[in-house]
């Protein structure tokens, strides 16, 4: 008995003192309301160094909080209970969240540096008028392969990745719409079908890939890519980005069939408390010279064009990260679908993942 | 057993907590499970439930989940038993669980890497003049890393049992001639029952629901229960089919435990008091 | 004490090795200047200089370690009482149902313990940050401890109670000077769990927390996304140094004072 009452008080001392030295590395404490920023992202997308130039120029402190997934995100955001002023979420998302009444609008009076973004990338389909969102990183899905490993293949088109000389070679992405997505490109449909008929056919043509399927990962498809233990894989730009820029045999090609142009944006969520904070926010990462160390440390495509000039033009100039116009007029945007058709594709998907091995 | 250890306050946080943090979850399952995407009562779930791929995927979740729980069970077995033989048998017992402690996730990059082909275990292989191996993604690859996971949960109670047994009952038993294989299968094994159960109980359900590594280590090449549900509450966000089975691994749980639950007559043979 | 055979001590040697091959690799690659877990490419040691400049990060290993401790220990408290209390029930269905209850949370996956602890502590209105981590982390903890108790009350012999009970003794004393000392070492072994299961946790917590307030496990998963950076592996190296000189240090210092004592035997 005796041992568990002293276990008992180590524990709670312990804690004590933890807890006294948290307290004196945070600096929260006695701010609120408006001197406090919450903003909700996705990991390592941020380079923190601009959070603290933020904190020393407007005198806002920020709270930096994480999630690793758009719908947990939105769970998280419309149950309540937390307020977040920032957040940014996939463009399919923001299509949700503006449905469930989830975001506030942007006032761009306050947001002067909105000039420096690409016209291109502003009033598109999920946001016309970029009423509740002001565009953060850009990208498309291609497939990502090693030249030393794959020689004299180039992946012009979808259908290479049906060729019998890839068997169990093909790495695809955990992610209905962008596995269905190659599918659908490469007999000419729309990445944004709802016909059943249609769907029904793309899965079919995919289960036909089944033998060629080597696994179906998420993000951990970067560390297996890099090692050369895979040799081909269906991926996100940003993410083939950092692939090539550890293993220079690798290189990215998006199929001329066309394929999928995402966004993440930056949202004001309904649950702000520091709109006009947010709003300050949004206006300094739009700023150039910002945007530009960003886009240099996170390594994903920006839509700032001022920012363009300021970086690497050997990375700016590369169509992998940055296609012309007429490449990108190929590619759609995911629209929303509603949850009965996303329902579909994900049915249809776990279909098609069962019938692997 | 006399009602006499029952001090009716010191269990109110129990029950309150079985209240709030069992009873009303399962209520809410249940009752999320009658919805559609829309919100409106259906049973179409369980309809769905019933065609082939959650049928298939049930089956080869049971499959998995028994693997796992017996080379858990093979591996931990005679590790809590020579741990009980070592001289700083704690220390061991705690050096076992603090692996643990590292968070899952960075573990399972550290097995990507190890079983990578550029991996420890291929250039180890490579050297003995064996060729590189596909172990990524293979179905050895995925017991090994979840068995890996649950050793610890399988060894706990087994260690628990297996030091509480009175060395005199072995002695007596070798005294009375009994070979080694005897003793084990007639004195320490069913003296030990209760832990291995527990171990059991503790492995064998969680690898049901088993998740993340399904995708990182086994590259969706097995699906259990657990992805399933995992991929209805956070892609499809279609709660009710998620609910739905939930509800059916709650009940297979009900039926595990079952046949799992502790024996009156197994544990009063041994003048266990009940 | 009869000695371990030379095979037994390879055998028990080989688990250890693979308990802990993938932490060693951890610690491996936290020193590579590669910035991945792969191609080592010179030693560093720039990955544990900028754990000790990221406050926040400092700051969410705190509230990771304070959350484990607090919640290990209150539902080791909850859940020993509970498992005595399991076991003195004399309807038998009663306490299998009991037990299945219990077990409930041991099964579900983490997105509905997560999800419908979510719904649970907005509803009730608890603000969402420690207090209900804290609670989420003792509720799925409750029932491991349980688990661990139970096995060892059930070798309780009864008769040390009903002795107990003939020499007088009360209720409280049963409690504290018999069944205790007894299942003490399945009380640890259900404390030791609990902390496993909150390190370990990351579903329960990312729906549960809000306001600022995270794990490392939250803040790991989070990062895959683009990457996670060796700073994490940095500091899991140094979680790791730091857990294993406690708990050597205190096994040794205890291990120590006792022999000197010389009362020796079981802990």
């Amino acid at each position: 008995m005796k041992s568990l009452v002293r276990a008992t008080v180590v524990i709670l001392l312990v804690c004590g003192l933890l807890m006294y030295a948290a307290s004196v590395m945070d600096q929260t404490s006695g701010k609120s309301g408006k001197d406090v920023l919450t903003i909700y992202n996705w990991g390592e997308y941020i380079d923190t160094d601009l959070i603290k130039q933020f904190e020393k120029e407007t005198g806002i402190h920020v709270i930096y909080e994480t999630f690793d997934s758009n719908e947990a995100m939105m769970t998280k955001i419309e149950q309540g209970g937390t307020s977040y002023d920032i957040s940014m979420p996939s463009e399919y998302t923001i299509e949700q969240m503006k449905e469930r009444d989830l975001l506030l609008p942007i006032d761009y009076k306050q947001i002067p540096n909105i000039k420096n973004i690409d016209p291109d990338f502003l009033d598109l389909d999920f946001d016309q008028d970029n009423k509740f969102s002001v565009p953060y990183f850009w990208g498309t899905v291609g497939i990502v392969y090693n030249t030393a490993i794959l020689d004299g293949q180039n992946f012009d088109s979808w259908d290479d990745l049906w060729d019998p000389s890839l068997k169990g070679k093909v790495i695809l992405v955990d992610s209905a719409r962008e596995v269905l997505g190659v599918s659908l490109n490469s007999m000419g449909k729309s990445l944004n079908s709802t016909d059943s008929k249609e769907l029904k056919a793309a899965t079919d043509k995919l289960i036909k890939m089944a033998p060629n399927v080597k696994a179906i990962i998420g993000d951990e498809v970067t560390q297996l890519m890099v090692n050369g233990d895979a040799s081909v894989a269906l991926t996100w730009s940003g993410q083939a980005a950092d692939m090539m820029f550890e293993n220079e045999d690798l290189t990215y090609n998006v199929p001329n069939e066309g394929s999928n142009l995402w966004f993440d944006n930056m949202v004001i969520p309904k649950t702000s408390k520091n709109v006009e904070g947010a709003h300050k926010f949004i206006n300094f990462m739009l700023d150039a010279e910002v945007a530009a160390q960003n886009a240099d440390y996170v390594g994903y495509s920006t839509p700032n064009k001022a920012a363009l000039k300021l970086m690497d033009p050997e990375v700016v100039n590369d169509e992998r990260y940055y296609p012309s116009k007429e490449v990108r007029d190929n590619l759609h945007v995911y629209k929303n679908l509603g949850k009965e058709k996303i329902g579909e594709y994900n049915e249809l998907f776990l279909k098609f993942k069962m019938s692997i091995r | 057993m006399r009602n006499k250890r029952n001090s009716p306050f010191a269990l109110i946080p129990y029950y309150v907590w079985i209240a709030l943090f069992v009873i009303a979850p399962i209520i809410l399952v249940a009752y999320y499970s009658l919805l559609d995407l829309n919100g409106n009562f259906t049973i179409a779930n369980y309809q769905n439930f019933f065609t082939g791929v959650y049928l298939k995927m049930t089956l080869s979740s049971f499959w998995y989940a028994f693997l796992i729980t017996l080379f858990s069970l093979l591996v931990s077995y005679p590790a809590a038993y020579l741990i009980t033989k070592t001289k700083h048998k704690q220390l061991w017992l705690i050096l076992i669980i603090i692996p643990s402690w590292i968070n899952l996730l960075l573990k399972t990059y550290a097995f990507i890497g190890i079983f990578g082909m550029s991996g420890p275990i291929n250039s180890f292989l490579k050297t003995i003049g064996i060729p590189q191996q596909q172990i990524l993604f293979t179905d050895f690859s995925f017991v090994f890393v979840a068995v890996y996971i649950f050793i610890p949960f399988m060894i706990l109670p087994i260690f628990n049992s297996l030091d509480k047994l009175n060395p005199a009952l072995i002695y007596a038993a070798r005294d009375l001639g009994a070979s080694r294989l005897t003793t084990f299968r007639r004195v320490i094994l069913p003296l030990t029952m209760n832990g291995v159960k527990s171990g059991i109980q503790a492995v064998f359900i969680p690898a049901l629901s088993l998740f993340m590594i399904t995708r990182l280590i086994a590259g969706n090449r097995v699906i259990t229960l657990g992805t399933a549900i995992e991929q209805q509450f956070l892609v499809t966000q279609n709660w009710g089919m998620g609910s739905t089975i939930a509800v059916f691994l709650i009940l297979f749980m009900f039926i595990i435990m079952l046949f799992t639950g502790q024996k009156e007559k197994g544990a009063t043979q041994y003048g266990k008091a009940k | 004490m009869e000695k371990l055979s030379k095979s037994s001590k390879l055998y028990l040697a080989l688990v250890f090795v693979i308990l802990y091959a993938p932490i060693l690799f951890l610690v491996f690659y936290s020193f590579n200047s590669g910035g991945t877990m792969t191609n080592f490419k010179s030693f560093t040691l720039e990955h544990y200089i900028a754990v000790f400049e990221d406050t926040r990060l400092l700051t969410i290993l705190i509230n990771t370690v304070v959350v484990a401790l607090l919640s290990a220990l209150i539902s080791t408290m909850i859940g020993t009482l509970g498992a005595i209390g399991i076991v003195s029930m004399r309807n038998r269905k009663l306490r299998n149902t009991v037990l299945s209850l219990n077990n409930i949370l041991i099964v579900s996956p983490d997105v509905i313990i997560g999800a419908s602890f979510l719904i649970l502590f907005t509803m009730v209105g608890v603000k969402l940050g420690f207090t209900s981590v804290l609670l989420a982390h003792v509720a799925f903890s409750i029932p491991i401890v349980v688990i661990m108790v139970l096995p060892k009350l059930q070798e309780m012999s009864s008769s040390l109670i009903d002795a107990a009970l003939d020499l007088g003794a009360t209720r409280r004393d049963i409690l504290t000077r018999v069944i205790l000392p007894y299942i003490k070492p399945g009380i640890f072994a259900g404390f030791f769990l609990a902390l496993t299961y909150s390190l370990d946790d990351f579903a329960v917590t990312f729906f549960v927390t809000g306001n600022g307030f995270s794990t490392l496990s939250v803040e790991i998963y989070s990062m895959a996304r683009a990457g996670v950076s060796l700073t994490v592996n940095a500091i899991s190296g140094l979680v790791f140094f730091v857990t294993m000189l406690l708990v050597l240090g205190y096994y040794f210092v205890t291990n120590r004072s006792r022999g000197a004592s010389g009362t020796g035997g079981r802990k």
